[in-house]
């Protein structure tokens, strides 16, 4: 016996014995002869040498030296070193969920902290202590409203990222509620168009900011309007953006989820990422995952659980909130370490930074006389408008070291000389002036 | 503990940055700017690493204590695992990038594809979707490519059959997907009731959602005939992969006739459970579902890894991109390492692990379903309840004794139930001292039970007040 089966030989027969039975194919005899499988080609194991050579080689067949231009929702920020070493942690991450809260309270402080600080970044009531990604997290905030007001329609802005919208139009293929995604004017959203369709059918209104392409606006008076009509408002924010920009409880915004990617998770080709969910105290017990609350022990002594727990499938079944069972702890703790490193100031500072940099570049571009850039307020990310397929640029840009951006065109099929460019806090000056040139050379501008 | 809020002092920092031109700020419309202050903490590196370090002593985790948690498969994490997925190569890669030039991202979907592979042949399905995040999330994917599936045939259908036994998560990811439930009790030998069966079904049935083995721990013994019934209705057969740690090369879902299935990475592949996630739950399926998988998905055209968004019937997406691909990585790499002689062992000594302890403790404990078990077992605490001792009692106890309870209370189909899964990883040594722990809880539930309601004694915090949690809520910390 090897690997991570401790037996001998003589153990496994001394528990045979025990048993009562002679060989352990005797313990699967409930599995009748004609159902058992006859093949099982599964390639030999390899020892630890071999294995590090071999994922080594599958490692090396990505270009991870490429310097980021490109966000699209999911940004390259930097990850300070205590953050790993709080997740590598052996009690925090081959660790249960904290259903024991005797033997978990590490977990459900953390996520208890977790939880307050997200309330602090969206200015929100209460967050639960997260959800699987951005996407998901959206969908379950349209299944609050939809539950609470029982009504059927979704109103969603085309600024909202285009990979949420598809999730939640996945999500609702067999369910009787009715998606409509109102079209951008250029890059903005279209306010008037929507005040149109918010009806007494409408749920939720759904709004992104800064929006797909960058642009940061404040959505307070289209929330108030909504909400006159009984229409709750969601938010998707950009957890980064929050150390400086307008709250989504500032905005009157009824619910607020983001992909908390980037605070403090790697971008790891698509995850794990972190759904970040908050809501109004209104829609607090209608709000899926799970909750930690404070409270006391047998002695007196400040105790934290898991809470609220009649909302969920496993006291619920089909009637809870949601089928989740799970959330992204660790990814949590991630978020937490990194908000409580960054801190008050810091966080601000580092949303500054990102701004500051973005608005570097922008002033560069402005003497590119074949590219324009699309006015508005922004943060991070901007979008520019080039002569020709921005696919195509950035094709150039990857051979020459740079995911130089997002061609809108994946997305959009009416923008596909649109190209989104983010500039986080990780772009030196040098890297900024580096692909400047480079873009400049390649548009011939 | 303190919070971390409590270590706050005005003017601290835990980050090392450059410096800031704080009057950028001016550029910006006040219309669009914060002014609620930001309420984070302000704490020195050394203040965070303190705080959280210590918060982590005061969990239980696989590397620290034994954790027999039935139905979760708390094994063993292999370090190398986590070492190789945490490599720079794959922690910086943007994932919009394989949309633009697959040829900067062929290791990862070189990865993608094999895990898929490797998977199919493990589990008898033609494809697989990496993309669920979790084992619901990959339930309710199963459940919309259900609805897809019938849409495109033009049936009309309306319920899920699934039985009493079965997790939380199949009823509510059913009704997520838009279906009503049919309810199965299971009969006297712990099966699924097939006499009930047979008058419940009918031609709108879209699909019957199993555990196999059941959570119960047994080797459903009529499924053959269960497919059958269902497949004659075009219902079709979901298989939830909690508990596949069980059948390793012995039995392939796919070849039975399962349709869909969802494989839980973080139970029989070995990926850390996280304090409660993230975890991987991708979802394999038959020829017949094929068409309806979401994209893109990784194909190989001469020798090349590909993103394919053209799959003629797809549901959509579910996952932004690939899923968690950093889990997915963990557990291909546990697969390549552990090869076809080692899947099939892990089975093997999940099986002989339960068995031992059954046989060991059966003639304490009320066992409702007195068979060989498979990975895991139920006992029921009712023979300790006459003298007042409940299962969560138990459980309590355990804890003082430095071993994570088991699962109680689950399945609900048995009354005090304390589901056991002791997993392959455990040895021998460590399952005496289980054993010894529960025959002197049985005896002491006997003589004091006072002393097994008490526990735990030992933990940081006593049991909580669990109604005032929920009646005073507090769900932020004092600031």
């Amino acid at each position: 016996m090897s690997g991570f089966i401790p037996h001998t030989e003589e153990e496994i027969i001394q528990m045979l014995n025990v048993i009562g039975v002679n060989k352990i194919e005797d313990l699967f005899l409930d599995i009748p002869e004609n159902l058992k499988t006859k093949n099982f080609n599964i390639p030999d194991g390899l020892d630890e040498i071999e294995l590090e050579k071999k994922v080594k080689n599958l490692a090396k067949k990505n270009r991870s030296d490429i310097i980021n231009f490109a966000g699209g929702g999911y940004y390259d920020h930097f990850i300070p070193a205590a953050v790993d070493v709080i997740s590598s942690r052996s009690e925090f991450y081959t660790a249960y969920t904290p259903y024991q809260p005797e033997a978990s309270q590490g977990t459900l402080q953390a996520i208890f902290e977790y939880q307050t600080m997200i309330t602090g970044l969206t200015g929100l009531d209460y967050s639960n202590a997260s959800l699987y990604d951005g996407g998901t997290a959206l969908y379950e905030a349209i299944a609050i409203t939809v539950r609470t007001n029982n009504r059927s329609k979704v109103i969603i802005d085309k600024g909202v990222n285009p990979l949420f919208r598809k999730i939640v139009k996945t999500y609702s293929i067999n369910l009787p509620l009715k998606i409509i995604e109102v079209d951008l004017k250029d890059v903005y959203t279209d306010r008037e168009k929507i005040k149109e369709l918010l009806d007494d059918e409408t749920a939720a209104l759904v709004v992104q900011n800064p929006n797909f392409f960058g642009i940061v606006e404040d959505f307070e008076d289209l929330f108030i309007f909504a909400k006159q009509k009984n229409i709750s408002a969601i938010l998707v924010f950009y957890p980064v953006s929050l150390g400086i920009l307008k709250t989504p409880g500032e905005m009157k915004a009824d619910i607020a989820v983001a992909e908390g990617q980037s605070l403090g998770l790697p971008l790891c080709f698509g995850g794990p990422y972190l759904g970040i969910i908050a809501v109004d105290k209104k829609y607090l017990r209608k709000m899926p995952g799970r909750i930690v609350g404070e409270t006391i022990d047998k002695e007196g002594r400040k105790a934290y659980v898991l809470t609220l727990q009649a909302r969920e499938q496993h006291i619920r079944r089909e009637k809870a909130t949601s089928n989740i069972c799970s959330n992204q702890a660790l990814c949590a703790l991630r978020a937490v370490v990194f908000l409580s490193l960054y801190g008050k100031n810091g966080f601000r500072e580092l949303a500054l930074k990102n701004f500051e940099n973005a608005e570097y570049l922008k002033e560069k571009f402005s003497d590119i006389k074949n590219l324009k850039i699309k006015q508005g307020q922004t943060f991070n990310e901007f979008t520019i408008e080039i002569k020709e397929d921005a696919f195509n640029i950035v094709k150039e840009l990857i051979r020459k070291g740079f995911f130089g951006g997002l061609p809108a065109g994946l997305f959009f099929e009416d923008k596909k000389n649109y190209l989104i460019i983010s500039v986080t806090e990780k772009r030196t000056k040098d890297e900024i002036d580096t692909f400047y040139k480079i873009l400049k050379e390649i548009l011939k501008g | 503990m303190k919070t971390i809020f409590e270590n706050s002092i005005k003017g601290r920092k835990g980050v090392i940055s450059g410096e800031v031109n704080n009057d950028l700020i001016k550029k910006i419309d006040e219309k669009f700017l914060r002014k609620e202050e930001l309420s984070l903490p302000e704490v020195s590196e050394l203040d965070v690493i303190r705080h959280y370090i210590n918060l982590s002593k005061l969990n239980f985790s696989v590397d620290t204590e034994f954790y027999p948690l039935g139905s979760c498969t708390m094994k063993y994490n292999p370090k190398v695992c986590e070492k190789l997925a945490s490599r720079e190569e794959f922690l910086n890669l943007h994932p919009f990038l394989s949309y633009i030039d697959e040829d900067s991202v062929q290791g990862v979907l070189e990865i993608i594809y094999e895990i898929s592979r490797l998977l199919c042949e493990i589990t008898g399905m033609k494809k697989i979707t990496t993309q669920p995040y979790a084992g619901a999330h990959g339930e309710l994917t199963g459940v919309l490519l259900m609805a897809a599936y019938h849409k495109a045939k033009g049936n009309n259908k309306k319920y899920i059959i699934i039985p009493d036994s079965a997790h939380g998560t199949n009823p509510a990811s059913a009704a997520m997907g838009g279906y009503s439930i049919i309810s199965i009790p299971v009969d006297k030998d712990g099966n699924m009731d097939v006499n009930i069966l047979k008058e419940k079904i009918n031609e709108e049935v879209a699909g019957i959602m199993m555990t196999v083995p059941s959570t119960l721990g047994l080797f459903e013994k009529n499924i053959k005939e269960i497919i059958e019934l269902a497949h004659k209705y075009d219902a079709l057969m979901y298989y939830d992969g909690a508990n596949l740690n069980a059948i390793l090369g012995k039995l392939k879902p796919g070849e039975i006739g399962f349709d869909i299935i969802h494989i839980n990475l973080h139970k029989t592949f070995s990926t850390p459970h996280g304090g409660g996630g993230p975890g991987s739950g991708v979802v394999g399926v038959s020829g017949k579902i094929m068409d309806f998988l979401p994209v893109p998905e990784v194909i190989k055209e001469n020798e090349k890894f590909k993103l394919n968004f053209n799959i003629k019937n797809s549901i959509g997406s579910v996952a932004s991109f690939y899923g968690n691909f950093q889990v997915l990585l963990k557990a291909f790499i546990y697969i390549i390492l552990l090869g076809k002689k080692g899947l099939i062992k892990v089975s093997e000594v999940a099986v002989l692990n339960a068995n031992y302890i059954l046989a060991k403790i059966k003639s304490y404990y009320d066992v409702p379903y007195n068979r060989i078990c498979m990975h895991e077992f139920v006992l029921s605490a009712r023979k300790q309840l006459k003298n007042g001792v409940h299962a969560i009692d138990i459980a309590k106890y355990l804890i003082d004794n430095k071993i994570h309870p088991p699962t109680v209370y689950f399945p609900l189909v048995v009354e005090e139930a304390i589901m056991i899964e002791p997993t392959e990883t455990e040895s021998k040594q460590t399952l005496d001292e289980f054993i010894d722990i529960m025959i002197k809880i049985a005896e002491i539930s006997e003589k004091e039970p006072e002393k097994i309601k008490q526990a735990p004694l030992k933990t940081p915090i006593l049991r909580v007040d669990e109604a005032k949690a929920a009646r005073e809520l507090k769900l932020k910390c004092d600031i």
